[in-house]
């Protein structure tokens, strides 16, 4: 029996808009286990990342607020604690990547400063020996001349080093859980192999967990042992990546996997599509939502599908139409 | 009109190059090389993919090709037609032929004119059809791209990612162009927008016999679209091959690093996975041998240097730079440099 490192339970997150209070993320519910990496995929504006962080609390104030469900790290419930205990969780026990390195770090202070910061906070260690640990760690993540580059502002910086800075910065730490939202789409695919590579060892050497937040199907099938699939703010389906890459249950996972070029494919076929998109979050059905993308007008339309556990570990939004069980 | 020719499109040895200014009097200490000598030709009716990755020039020499920089060496033909130094005047009748689509339909599209004027505007630039004509060819176009007429009236922001694009490819093709010019069409967008984007660029293709020039970074989704694939790395083609050829069996060693960095969708899948050290070199001081031998150390570098890499056939179709530090021994024999006579030895 894994040991859980955190457990979700029926989060809703919503953000207060022109339209009144919208739900971007409608009762959500996931584990992720010690020592296991999670991704979390969907298309953009389903909610993968609102769901990231609203575990630490990094929606954007004023409009987003968790309004409901437990978020327990440890068996800590993370919406209860205080603000100084949820700072120190911040950056200490969850560490977090940010998808573009070039907003998310500061952009007039040298980045061994930076990371000197986050050692001082939370290893509470004095500065010289934070600024010693940061150049250690910007060696670890492979950054040539980590003295010199410890100097350096974030601009003087590629792409993939400035990723590597902010994956030192989430790991210093040594966090038992580290979030990386969409670490390497900004990345091009022969740096995104090394940045995959190094967040895959460090895990192994840290024994930390990592839930990876991508849009990439083929980012999860290599990196994740298990995988939570989301639409339209609600989770559709869940399970080992095995299980869900091999026997996709849900419609919308179906449709995804079978969206992607693949390499084998006979040249200039037609691929397989989804028709539509998805609803504004406004517009969201209480029912199916899937349901409301192809058009179908039923029962589903209006009240929410059960889940159903399918096989071991692997749930599935049980909609009739969506679903053949 | 010029000379018929078999291609529609032919680049020979282009270069775009950038000065670099510095120093007290922002004087010219150098030049980006941002395409530095790249020939390659496209078919009627054929869709040539063009890989590479960011930073390795493959928008600028999009951009040359449209003439919307005026190339620093080179040629490039468009329909056997000269259009290398040709200034503006003489070459807007010419670009009712070759039309671009951008990456960022948001950014490229201009927010304060709806979709019945945006589609119509290269019509009016061009001087085709009245008022009415233009409304009725516009409402044709959107149907092409399968868009709904109410769609006319709006404005950009009120359409999604996907929708977007779609009214950038109406736009593109207004005015009948033979070659399209695709810059990232689909990077932008969702995996199952994506595909919804691809197939409509394959429709089009068929019906209107249109010829792409797609570039992208997404080798898979290149290799899905295009009839022949040509590979970029810091201004330079390294391969070119057709698409399905270039998958099996990839000759140059960055083509095989690129394959090799994909994540493949299959939980399992075993794949000999390369993983390249360093970023693409900077191309203001360009490697003088082999850029990527370069990058990975080779220890046969110091033969590269000096040595003309412009990609020759190694197989019918099958052109790869003769490059030593990127070939296996058997494939570099194949296109080695034929032998200059060597200097009469000293000792």
């Amino acid at each position: 029996m894994s040991e859980r490192l955190l457990e979700i339970h029926d989060l809703v997150a919503s953000f207060q808009t022109e339209d009144g209070w919208v739900r971007a993320v409608d009762k959500v519910s996931f584990n992720v286990d010690v020592g296991k990496s999670v991704g979390l995929v969907g298309e953009s504006g389903c909610g993968k990342t609102v769901t990231a962080m609203s575990i630490v609390d990094l929606l954007p104030k004023p409009s987003g607020h968790v309004l409901e469900g437990e978020i327990l790290l440890k068996g800590e419930d993370l919406r209860k604690v205080t603000d100084k205990r949820l700072q120190a969780v911040r950056g200490g026990e969850v560490g977090v990547i940010f998808q573009e390195p070039m907003t998310a770090l500061n952009p007039v202070q040298r980045v061994g400063k930076q990371l000197v910061e986050v050692l001082r906070i939370h290893k509470k260690l004095s500065g010289r020996k934070a600024l010693q640990l940061a150049i250690e760690w910007l060696d670890k993540v492979g950054i040539p001349d980590p003295e010199q580059r410890a100097m350096a502002y974030p601009h003087q910086l590629s792409g993939g080093m400035r990723q590597r800075v902010m994956i030192a910065m989430a790991l210093c730490c040594e966090p038992k859980l580290v979030i990386a939202d969409e670490p390497t789409t900004a990345l091009d695919v022969t740096v995104q192999a090394q940045i995959l590579n190094l967040l895959e060892n460090m895990r192994r050497e840290l024994g930390m967990s990592v839930l990876l937040i991508t849009h990439d199907l083929g980012v999860i099938a290599e990196q994740c042992e298990e995988v939570v699939v989301m639409y339209a703010g609600r989770i559709v389906e869940k399970g080992t990546v095995q299980d869900v890459f091999t026997r996709p249950a849900h419609a919308y996972t179906k449709g995804l996997l079978s969206s992607i070029p693949r390499l084998e494919n006979a040249h200039k076929s037609e691929l397989n599509t989804i028709p539509g998109q998805v609803a504004a979050i406004k517009d969201f059905v209480p029912g199916c939502r899937f349901c409301q993308r192809m058009g179908r007008r039923n029962t589903m339309v209006r009240r929410r599908p059960p889940y159903t556990e399918i096989a071991d570990g692997h749930w599935v939004e049980a909609c009739r139409e969506c679903y053949e069980g | 009109m010029g000379k018929k020719s078999e291609f529609l499109l032919q680049v020979s040895n282009l270069k775009q190059y950038f000065p670099v200014k510095g120093g007290v009097f922002g004087s010219k200490v150098g030049d980006v090389k941002a395409v530095d000598g790249v020939s390659f030709h496209i078919k009627k009716g054929e869709t040539l993919g063009l890989v590479g990755e960011s930073g390795c020039g493959k928008s600028t020499l999009g951009k040359s090709i449209v003439r919307l920089l005026k190339p620093t060496a080179g040629q490039i033909q468009f329909q056997g037609m000269d259009i290398t130094n040709m200034a503006q005047p003489a070459l807007r009748p010419l670009r009712q032929d070759f039309q671009m689509v951008f990456q960022d339909p948001a950014e490229s599209l201009d927010s304060r004119m709806n979709v019945n004027e945006l589609i119509a505007e290269p019509l009016v630039i061009q001087r085709m059809g009245n008022a009415r004509q233009r409304r009725q060819r516009v409402n044709e176009l959107l149907d092409q791209v399968g868009l709904p007429k109410s769609a006319a009236q709006k404005f950009p922001f009120e359409f999604s990612g996907g929708q977007r694009q779609r009214i950038g490819i109406a736009r593109a093709l207004a005015v009948n162009p033979d070659l399209l010019i695709l810059d990232e069409p689909v990077s932008a967008l969702d995996v199952s927008v994506q595909a919804q984007v691809i197939n409509l660029l394959l429709e089009l293709q068929r019906e209107l016999s249109l010829s792409y020039l797609f570039i992208a970074h997404d080798l898979a989704v290149v290799k899905h679209v295009s009839d022949r694939v040509a590979v970029m790395y810091l201004g330079k083609l390294v391969e070119e091959a057709p698409a399905n050829e270039l998958y099996q069996d990839p000759k140059h060693a960055y083509t095989k690093a690129l394959f090799s960095a994909i994540p493949v969708p299959e939980p399992g899948h075993q794949r000999e996975r390369t993983i390249l050290e360093g970023e693409v070199p900077s191309p203001i001081n360009p490697p003088t041998g082999s850029a990527f031998g370069s990058r990975i150390n080779h220890p046969d570098y110091e033969k590269t240097v000096g040595v003309d890499l412009t990609p020759v056939e190694i197989s019918p179709g099958h052109l790869v730079a003769p490059d030593q530090c990127c070939l296996t021994s058997e494939d570099f024999a194949k296109v080695k440099p034929k032998e200059e006579p060597l200097p009469a030895s000293t000792d």
